[in-house]
């Protein structure tokens, strides 16, 4: 009976894993800007934009540093990523098997999708501090690990099993879904920056410089916290989605697009999200601190609520939900390359599940930050693999898709990069403290210089015999 | 019917910015800005899904 309704629930959907999307398939700009903008106007918005504050980055740095970083990511994803997924027109996960070979990938998916998983729990568990208000739910606070009242777990489940629901149904529905709520919630995230610089008694361009500077942005971090500079700013918003475009889990999405050039329409996302709504809500978290100002509650549902009321409150639930639904479609994705006869709609709803139990550990929220860096960190190597051998196989003299070509089911050359590159970067950080936000440029040039050469080795081209 | 329901949601858009506005430059108190966005949320909900996913005929033929 289960069964049978979710078969009529989910429908039949088709979503490529193993083949290249056909031409009929493709998608238009309108889908992409609807993603972006409602994937990067975010639940983590919420959080992170609050962690600037509390490290004590200053106002100048703030925004020129959003500016360069976010200018950053988009050439990424549209000069990196872009060109490749509409080339080969195949998920990130089938592109690496036919690299890297499918026991290397079978590992690479299961770290990628419980990453996605803990991704996707902590903005369920944002958006649980929204729909907790009406039930006077207790709120976690920012050393909180774990679960304080059942009730907690019951609001967590509740969202997680609806959130679910609309991601099994595919990228379509994902689609449609952020398409609708972006614009809104969009204009929300402006609505909050102006109400809290109201509250905190700007009232004229020469009140609102002094009082970004002195108050929300003083440079002084709170007690315990790392102070921020320019360089933190910019690395932190280029690589806030490392997975995503040098990375190449993007590939995944936009492999749907028409045209190559759809990966720079993640300007709508980086520039509204990591811009706009990180400074509207470091207004918000600075009203809140003004108000309370010894407070360790860290709930970004009653934050937003007490500024702007229900519509405040309802944004950071839409907000949690629309990072939540690609993140766990993302995550469906990836076990799906390692059980390739199980239905798309079977695995997501397993994702979903653990997704779910996750997010009832309020940790995923208070450490976001942390976590973000690593889960990039961890998945990036691949992405580099994925670049090296798109564009330098033929120009350095080695086989392009190397286990495919060589029918193996496991290649040395992605194995070693992956690991080697984990090795540097962990060492850079032991042995010279170099912190997680800056490992990831270094370590993208190292994964490919080491994918190169190993390939040159294992997958030499074949000398063709002359006339 | 779906040029009416644009013109809601553009409405619905107008209540979300412009509270706030008039509640910055000291015209509205903050109770009242909290429930004209709370309208604009619930008018964007019930017209907002009836076009912004829906093809143009141009798109339908």
């Amino acid at each position: 009976m289960s069964n049978s309704f979710l078969k009529k629930v989910v429908g039949e959907t088709n979503e490529y894993e193993r083949t290249p999307i056909p031409s009929g398939s493709l998608k238009g700009g309108k889908s992409f800007l609807g993603m972006y903008a409602g994937e990067h106007t975010a639940g983590t918005e919420f959080v992170i934009g609050p962690l600037f504050v509390a490290h004590g980055v200053s106002a100048g740095d703030l925004i020129f540093g959003l500016l360069i970083g976010n200018l950053l990511a988009v050439l990424s994803w549209g000069l990196i990523t872009g060109p490749i997924a509409a080339s080969k027109r195949l998920t990130l996960y089938y592109q690496l098997e036919r690299i890297a070979g499918k026991n290397v990938v079978r590992w690479y998916n299961l770290v990628n999708s419980l990453m996605f998983c803990f991704l996707a729990g902590s903005m369920i568990a944002v958006s649980a501090t929204a729909v907790g208000i009406p039930f006077d739910l207790e709120m976690p606070t920012l050393t909180d690990w774990l679960p304080r009242t059942p009730g907690w777990i019951l609001t967590v489940l509740f969202m997680g099993g609806v959130i679910t629901l609309v991601a099994i149904q595919g990228y379509s529905q994902v689609s449609k879904f952020a398409n609708v709520m972006s614009p809104w919630m969009i204009l929300v995230f402006f609505a909050a920056a102006i109400v809290g610089l109201a509250q905190l008694g700007v009232g004229s361009f020469e009140s609102l410089i002094t009082i970004a500077q002195e108050v929300i942005w003083n440079g002084v971090p709170l007690s315990g916290m790392s102070k921020f500079t320019i360089w933190h700013t910019i690395f932190f918003a280029w690589f806030c989605n490392m997975a995503m475009h040098i990375g190449m889990s993007d590939l995944t999405i936009l492999r749907y697009a028409k045209s190559w050039t759809y990966g720079f329409y993640s300007f709508a996302g980086v520039f509204l999200g990591h811009f706009v709504a990180w400074i509207a809500s470091g207004i918000l978290y600075s009203v809140f601190l003004q108000a309370n100002s010894a407070s360790q509650e860290f709930a970004p549902g009653a934050i937003a609520y007490e500024t702007l009321g229900i519509a405040g409150a309802i944004c950071v639930v839409i907000a949690g939900w629309t990072t939540a639904n690609p993140t766990i479609y993302r995550a469906g994705i990836a076990l799906q390359a390692i059980f390739p006869k199980v239905s798309t709609w079977k695995i997501t709803a397993i994702v979903g599940g653990i997704t779910s139990l996750a997010a009832c550990f309020p940790a995923l929220v208070m450490k976001l930050l942390d976590f973000v860096a690593l889960y990039g960190l961890l998945l990036m190597p691949m992405g580099a693999v994925i670049f090296a051998d798109f564009y330098f196989s033929k120009k350095m003299g080695f086989q392009s898709e190397g286990a495919l070509s060589s029918k193996s089911d496991f290649s040395i050359p992605a194995l070693l990069s992956w690991v080697s590159t984990l090795v540097f970067c962990l060492g850079l950080n032991f042995f010279y403290g170099v912190e997680i936000f800056f490992l990831g440029l270094p370590g993208w040039f190292v994964a490919i210089a080491i994918f190169i050469v190993l390939s040159k080795i294992k997958y030499p081209l074949a000398k063709s015999l002359p006339l | 019917m779906k040029i009416l329901m644009i013109i809601g949601s553009l409405i619905s858009l107008i209540l979300t910015i412009v509270p706030p506005i008039i509640f910055f430059v000291g015209n509205l108190e903050l109770s009242q800005m909290k429930g004209y966005m709370g309208i604009g949320m619930v008018l964007w909900f019930v017209t907002a899904p009836f076009w912004i996913n829906k093809p143009s005929k141009s798109q339908q033929l």
